[in-house]
């Protein structure tokens, strides 16, 4: 049994992923209740507008297949959003009845029953099997499967994100721009989900990147593939090398001044353009405060809890500036992902427990017994940051509690500044209030 | 003022461009959930059918209906979701129910239990997975009841959370174990799953315990969940007033008064689409009757109220209402007075649930606001028309598939609470027992009704009435607030309630003085882009 899970189910991923690109709308094969609580709580994080379709099965549907309504479904999108792509995505019913979805759409191609200017393709992605950073990765693996075409290889990189804020997505769009190297960024929905207030109704929001470009990812230079906590069969990555011979650079978020080092010595190895000073500034500066803070957080102990990929990150950040990760948890059960915890927290002092596939009472047992200073990770451990009085710092998703979310930038030395000064300021806070004697200057 | 007869616009050259669109098939379909309102005919409008697929709907699943709306609000019943995480996840704490641990600390509100299905269950079954859990929760928790949910894949795989209900409550002993076959694909909309919810709690749980209640005046609220602190309001207001709540179905309820609601004396019906099963099953073997009350609005607060007075017939009582109710107006006349000043002749639009569309007029009355249009989510057609259309009612396959259980007296408790001449009496004097007259009659002539709206139809319906304020979900919120418009949560209230009862009122009044008053709606664009451009926002209503 789970009780109070550190997941999500994988159809959210799949449609998150599916929101970064340009045009293109996500349709949940199966009941409608999926895509209706599937929109309901992203848009509580992103606090945009936030569409997805579905097929609305029924009992009939359930037991004799759901072609029928499929097909009318994908064509009442296309009139009314006229999207460049629909990515079927199934869920637990669809999959469970056996229905094979990619058989139909092809069918349905074959037939000539598809609306023709607009792409269909289909991601599997049941709840049952893996986590909503699986269903992320799955989609992102079928778009590159299903769209790439191999060309002449072009002055490009691929960067394919973990799931991350828009304030993230912006910031991966300007490391590219800064080495002058156009970016495929897949997905990127650092507009759609982020988006101004409307002059006129946006029918889908403007951004996200183009299919064109995706088309083209098997043509680029390398991929930078952020999260080192994914195998082969979650890789987008791993497909393009596979495929197109696109060398792949698997590495953690860049969260921390050694894993931003390296995100950008790899672009700057890959594009042979060098690193902007822009970068080299803003990594002095995280050092310089590093340095002036150490005596505060030197010896602390945080408690990390989230997706794999950003509990990776943010570990190795903490271990970089002397607090010990004492628990890294997750509640997805990827069988790397120990692994990936251990590499990066090899300078931190004292033991340190890694867990994946736990709810969160299985990480508050932990947190009562190991007794960390802070907790790092999303809105779902607020119930017990109240009852342990452990201060909370909201990272990653879903963070519904507080406004923002989507601005926190959490990667390169600029996000890394920002949660460095989050976290000493909390752990101020902390011993200003325990304090009996009040210090005002410290 | 005096007001035109004709207060708001004819919306039919709308309804037809809106249709317009649609391809044939379709326009036809949504061409009869549309109507536009006269008050004074019997209007037929087409409710609870089947959504269209690719259409982005407001509604839900069975499983969203039994589970989050029916059962979540119960406090010490561990609510345990068979099926895959995600299920269980999203309908943890999204609707903002409260609740009060009272003396015996029990709660569990705040958990999320699910038994996480993986593919292996779903290839050789999920029973032991399930039996597994149940013992898991009643080992940490000694709950006095577990209720388990089936999600889609498990009545397609096969498990039997009846059989696996049973055997566990035989085996624990000491805790009642019941299961809900609720999977999501079931039905047309959360509405079944209502109805499911409603049946099971019947069958497995009311009447368990006759002890008689301690209060002189015993009554059940039904359909009244608790969001925002609701539930909290109108227990002050009956507390106040001398009414003893045997049961609340089921905002802050306890299995225990669940067991023992057979033993009120009046049923008070809040939500009717949701409850109205219960209300109806108690009466056929129970013989407690039941009236249509609401208590969003501080008018109908009153109304309610003295409704109660009303069945009961006790001068003392009444008396005791009318202090109660003198007590409390003044200062919701006051803030009524405040707010109107700024609120009058503004615009609403209502699109929410299968009740509240029709309850909160009520508060958009007092601050004199008109509302142009509104419509139910998953309501049937009873909510619209009135109880009055139920034997008119085509039964189609969706709802055949929803069990009706069959009633009948209880040889040694029916008791029927009040008689027949006492009911028709009571007709007479204007309090319609068991009857609901529906949101059509109560709302104003060409207002434009719509159910089950899509994104389209808002969209086109926003551009034509460009209401003050639109209220709906958060899944609508942030669509509609980027044009403009304000919009009011009234599924799980934003982040606040409670809107019940007459603090609620003022608590209400404020909100949308608030929203509809604020300057932010007007600095939607930079100075340098807006001096030549009209902006949308600024464009005031016409009445035609």
């Amino acid at each position: 049994m789970q009780t109070n899970p550190c997941k999500l189910c994988a159809p959210l991923g799949a449609s998150l992923v599916l929101r970064g690109i340009d045009g293109s709308m996500p349709f949940l094969h199966g009941s409608q209740g999926c895509a209706t609580y599937i929109r309901r709580y992203m848009i509580s994080h992103f606090r945009e507008p936030l569409d997805i379709a579905s097929s609305s099965f029924h009992e009939e549907t359930a037991i004799f297949g759901g072609r029928q309504e499929l097909l009318e479904g994908i064509h009442n999108v296309y009139k009314q959003y006229s999207p460049k792509l629909i990515g079927i995505v199934s869920t637990c019913l669809a999959e469970t009845i056996g229905e094979d979805t990619q058989a139909l759409i092809s069918q349905m191609k074959a037939n000539n029953e598809l609306p023709e200017d607009v792409e269909v393709i289909f991601i599997s992605a049941p709840s049952y099997a893996g986590s909503h950073s699986d269903g992320f990765r799955q989609a992102t693996k079928a778009l590159v499967e299903q769209l790439c075409i191999k060309g002449e290889t072009k002055q490009q990189i691929n960067i394919l994100p973990a799931f991350l804020s828009t304030e993230d997505l912006r910031y991966l769009r300007e490391v590219a721009d800064s080495f002058n190297m156009p970016a495929v960024i897949l997905p990127d929905y650092s507009s759609t989900l982020d988006g101004e207030i409307w002059d006129s109704y946006q029918i889908l929001p403007k951004g996200g990147e183009k299919l064109e470009s995706i088309a083209s990812m098997g043509s680029s230079l390398a991929t930078i593939e952020l999260g080192s906590a994914l195998d082969n069969s979650l890789s987008a990555g791993s497909a393009l090398e596979e495929r197109y011979f696109v060398p792949n650079y698997r590495m953690a978020l860049p969260i921390g001044v050694k894993a931003t080092d390296r995100f950008l010595d790899s672009i700057a190895k890959i594009t042979k353009n060098p690193i902007s000073t822009k970068y080299s500034r803003q990594r002095g500066r995280l050092i310089d405060s590093y340095a002036d803070a150490h005596k505060y957080i030197s010896g602390k102990k945080a408690a990390i809890f989230g997706d794999e990929d950003m509990v990776v990150g943010l570990a190795g950040f903490l271990s970089e500036i002397g607090i010990t990760p004492v628990l890294c948890a997750s509640g997805s059960m990827r069988s790397n992902f120990g692994e990936a915890v251990s590499e990066v927290v090899k300078d931190a002092k004292g033991p340190i427990v890694i867990k994946g596939n736990v709810d969160f009472i299985d990480i508050e047992e932990d947190i009562r017994m190991l007794k960390p200073d802070i907790l790092i990770g999303n809105s779902k451990g607020y119930a017990m940051s109240r009852r342990l009085n452990i201060p909370l710092l909201r990272v990653g998703f879903p963070i519904h509690d507080r406004i923002g979310a989507q601005r926190i930038l959490h990667i390169g030395y600029q996000g890394t500044q920002q949660l460095f000064d989050q976290i000493v300021n909390i752990i101020l806070e902390r011993s200003q209030k325990d304090s009996s004697v009040g210090y005002t200057y410290i | 003022m005096i007001r035109p007869e004709k207060i708001l616009p004819n919306p039919s050259k709308v309804k037809e461009a809106i249709l317009a669109k649609y391809p044939a098939k379709i326009a036809r379909k949504r061409e009869k959930s549309m109507v536009v309102n006269d008050p004074k005919l019997d209007q037929e409008i087409q409710s609870n059918v089947r959504t269209i697929p690719g259409i982005i709907t407001q509604r839900g699943c069975t499983y969203a209906g039994c589970k989050g709306v029916v059962l979540g609000p119960t406090r010490d019943i561990i609510n345990l979701v068979h099926g895959p995480i995600g299920c269980s996840f999203y309908a943890w704490l999204t609707r903002r129910n409260q609740t009060d641990p009272g003396p015996d600390g029990d709660n569990f509100m705040n958990y999320c239990f699910s038994t996480d299905m993986q593919d292996d269950n779903i290839v050789f079954g999920g029973e032991k997975k399930l039996k597994q859990a149940i013992q898991e929760a009643y080992d940490i928790f000694h709950p006095k009841a577990i209720g388990v949910f089936s999600t889609c894949p498990v009545g397609l795989i096969g498990d039997d959370v009846h059989a696996v209900s049973r055997e566990m409550k035989e085996k624990l002993g000491d805790c009642n174990v019941f299961g809900f076959s609720c999977e999501g694909y079931k039905g047309v909309s959360q509405s079944a799953g209502h109805h499911i919810a409603n049946n099971q709690l019947f069958k497995h749980v009311v009447g368990l315990n006759d002890e008689k209640p301690t209060g002189k005046y015993n009554i059940n609220l039904l359909g009244e969940y608790n969001i925002g602190g609701d539930g909290f309001e109108i227990d002050r207001l009956f507390k106040a007033c001398g009414i003893n709540v045997v049961c609340t179905f089921s905002g802050n309820s306890t299995i225990g008064a669940f067991e023992k609601s057979h033993t009120a004396d009046l049923n008070l019906v809040m939500c009717h689409r949701s409850i109205n099963y219960m209300a109806e099953m108690m009466k056929t073997k129970f013989g407690i009757p039941w009236i249509k009350i609401n208590f969003i609005g501080a008018m109908a607060t009153a109304k309610a109220l003295r409704k109660v007075g009303e069945y009961f017939g006790d001068k003392k009582l009444k008396d005791r209402i009318e202090q109660v109710i003198s007590l409390e107006m003044p200062e919701v006349l006051k803030a009524q007075e405040d707010v109107k000043s700024r609120t009058a002749g503004k615009l609403a639009m209502l699109f929410v649930g299968g009740s509240r569309a029709h309850h909160y007029q009520e508060l958009f009355k007092e601050i004199g606001m008109d509302v142009v249009s509104a419509g139910y989510e998953f309501a049937h057609r009873d909510d619209y028309e009135g109880r009055k259309v139920i034997p008119t009612i085509k039964v189609d396959a969706d709802s055949r598939n929803i069990e009706e259980l069959t009633i009948e007296k209880d040889p040694e408790r029916y008791n029927l609470r009040a008689s027949v001449e006492k009911m028709e009496k009571l007709k007479k004097k204007g309090l319609e027992v068991s009857d609901y007259v529906g949101m059509m009659s109560d709302m104003q002539d060409q207002s434009l009704i719509v159910d089950d709206i899509t994104h389209w139809e808002s969209d086109k319906l926003i551009e034509y009435y460009k209401p003050d304020i639109f209220c709906a979900g958060i899944k609508e919120k942030y669509v509609v607030q980027k044009t403009g418009i304000p919009l009011k949560q009234l599924h799980s209230y934003d982040s606040g309630g409670p809107y019940a009862g007459f603090k609620g009122a003022i608590n209400f009044y404020k909100e949308i003085d608030q929203m509809t008053n604020t300057k932010i709606w007007k600095k939607l664009k930079a100075p340098w882009l807006s001096s030549n451009k009209e902006s949308s926002i600024n464009a005031e209503y016409v009445s035609a």
